[in-house]
């Protein structure tokens, strides 16, 4: 088990530094001269030789990128060009409102799919399952952008009942901003429920075809038993792998629905860092998010520890 | 027995949905009820009716017009944004499948690293760098599908180059160039395909999630999702600006994502 979780960490710790990579070359050696892009084209070319002094960007590229990385592992993103802040300071300030909503469609997601997919795959080719099936293949193809406009149109233009959009913040009490984050919520979460519905579905139809499960049936054990100790534990490993890349897309899915819903948080921070060139605000956004993707993929592969016994005594 | 593919519900309903959206994209090429770029001060936001079926946008022009030419874009950046995403992922795949050893291991932190990267945040970033369009998107779209397709061919590499077809190749001489093109890849394309075809609906939504953001196609082309963008300001005045476009991308989504579960079906020997 040990060694399994050393190469997993060295393996994350692997991709991290890929990942920093990326984002560096994407940001200062794609555009050959990242100065240019942040003044535009409407920029003097003795500003855009004071920016380049400013931002050390006239140094080799392997010295600057040692030390970005160095400063980033410090927690470092630089200092947003918008703002006159540090771009670490910023991401936080934002992180109330995206990691709330991703965490809520997460789990969303997880208290509706699991038991669907169970109750389909237990009631196989019956019209429960086909029932499931179709609403999941609906859910599919709707995207969370549209599902978020439709919920407006319903509930805020119609009815009346809630804002159209808007954070009302943590400050008044959890209701108000669990409140202003449900709708966003569940249009996020609509899709990836759906998704995890069919993966659910598929893995406890896979357990529920082993011997040891018609074993267990044949000796008389209780189906509650049969679906608790013998199914699920054994199905868990291809939904919990599903349900953790789905966390990622959730977060990036996030994005999006922020800009649907008016919320002031990470996706709208980096839209608002493009339309103003604020290269370091988009660069620390994305490092941050994608580091954050990559970490909960790790997770994922160390609750296979936990999981599958077959791990822990290779 | 093999089952006739006809046969299969949801491969015939998914054949039948991709069918109208390929006839809708070719007949928007040569005809379309009005321009979709005509303006009208007048026809503003209009609902359906006997002159535009799908109503008018906020300049007066047909949403019938522009769903049918958004379909044209929504091919193009599904087809060329999954063929980036196979065509590096297969690369990669290959060289780490085959290769092995330190390169396999660098290749797949690479892709896990690029697994961090959802079509979302490559487009932020490239957008951030480059002019947003529509090219950035299906660039953005193509690296995400890398992962995929990366992982399906090394792990058909892994598998096919031990067996005994291979091994006797190289034995009878055949160089390494002949092995990968001749024996090893045929064998591995059937996974890559059904790959292909599920991850072009993927393509589809983020195409239109990007141009929902501006991040993808931009003014005055017809995207489903710039079609959203714009609709959402107008909800009150004509829901139905919202309801058309997004329809489109759900019935495409809808048929293409029967049409890939009817392919595995088909091509898995185990339920065919």
């Amino acid at each position: 088990m040990r060694g399994y979780i050393a190469r997993r960490v060295a393996a994350f710790v692997a991709t991290l530094f890929f990942v920093s990579g990326l984002v560096f070359v994407v940001v200062r050696v794609l555009p050959g001269d990242p100065a240019l892009v942040i003044i535009g084209p409407e920029g003097s070319p003795e500003a855009a030789a004071r920016l380049r002094e400013a931002l050390g960007l006239n140094r080799p590229i392997l010295v600057q990128y040692t030390e970005w990385l160095g400063r980033a592992l410090r927690g470092d993103l630089g200092v947003s060009l918008q703002y006159d802040v540090p771009v670490g300071r910023l991401i936080l300030s934002r992180l109330p409102v995206t990691l709330p909503l991703t965490v809520m469609a997460a789990l969303l997601m997880l208290t509706a799919a699991l038991p669907l997919g169970l109750y389909a795959a237990r009631r196989h080719r019956r019209a429960g399952d086909y029932l499931a099936m179709v609403v999941s293949q609906i859910g599919i193809a709707i995207p969370g952008f549209w599902a978020g406009l439709l919920l407006i149109l319903l509930f805020s233009v119609h009815l009346g009942w809630v804002q159209s959009g808007g954070f009302a913040g943590w400050s008044g009490g959890l209701w108000p901003g669990v409140r202003s984050l449900l709708l966003p919520a569940i249009a996020l979460g609509f899709f990836q429920t759906a998704v995890l519905v069919r993966a659910t579905r598929s893995s406890v139809l896979d357990v529920l075809r082993e011997d040891y499960v018609r074993t267990a049936r044949a000796k008389g054990v209780s189906e509650l038993s049969v679906i608790a100790k013998h199914t699920l534990r054994n199905a868990m490993i291809p939904i919990v792998t599903v349900a953790g890349l789905q966390l990622g897309q959730l977060m990036a899915g996030a994005i999006i629905l922020e800009s649907v819903f008016a919320l002031p948080g990470l996706g709208r921070l980096a839209l608002g860092a493009i339309t103003a060139r604020d290269l370091p605000v988009v660069q620390g956004v994305t490092l941050f998010v994608a580091s954050t993707i990559v970490l909960i993929n790790f997770v994922v592969d160390l609750l296979y520890v936990v999981l599958d016994p077959r791990i822990r005594y290779e | 027995m093999r089952r006739h593919p006809l046969r299969h519900v949801t491969f015939t309903l998914g054949v039948a949905i991709t069918a109208l959206l390929i006839a809708t994209a070719a007949l928007s090429l040569v005809y379309t009820p009005q321009d979709p770029l005509a303006m009208s001060i007048t026809g503003r936001l209009q609902g359906p009716s006997g002159a535009h079926l799908f109503g008018t946008d906020q300049y007066g022009r047909d949403v019938l017009s522009r769903v049918m030419t958004g379909t044209v874009i929504s091919i193009a950046v599904g087809v060329i944004a999954v063929g980036i995403g196979a065509a590096i992922g297969m690369l990669i795949g290959i060289l780490s499948g085959y290769v092995g050893g330190w390169i396999d291991e660098g290749f797949m932190r690479l892709v896990d690293a690029i697994q961090g990267f959802p079509a979302i945040l490559s487009a932020l970033l490239f957008a951030a760098v480059f002019a947003p369009g529509i090219v950035i998107s299906m660039i953005a779209i193509g690296i995400a599908f890398v992962p995929s397709f990366a992982r399906l061919t090394r792990a058909g590499f892994l598998e096919l180059r031990a067996r005994e077809f291979v091994v006797a190749a190289r034995a009878l001489g055949a160089r390494d160039r002949r092995l990968i093109m001749r024996h090893i890849l045929p064998n591995t394309l059937a996974p890559l395909v059904v790959q292909a075809t599920t991850s072009f609906p993927i393509a589809i939504l983020a195409e239109a999630g990007l141009a929902y953001l501006g991040l993808g196609t931009q003014p005055p082309h017809p995207s489903w999702g710039l079609m959203l963008r714009e609709a959402q300001s107008f909800l009150s005045l004509n829901p139905w600006f919202a309801v058309f476009p997004g329809g489109a991308i759900a019935l495409t989504v809808l048929g293409l994502n029967l049409l890939g579960d009817g392919l595995r079906d088909l091509l898995d020997p185990k339920t065919a």
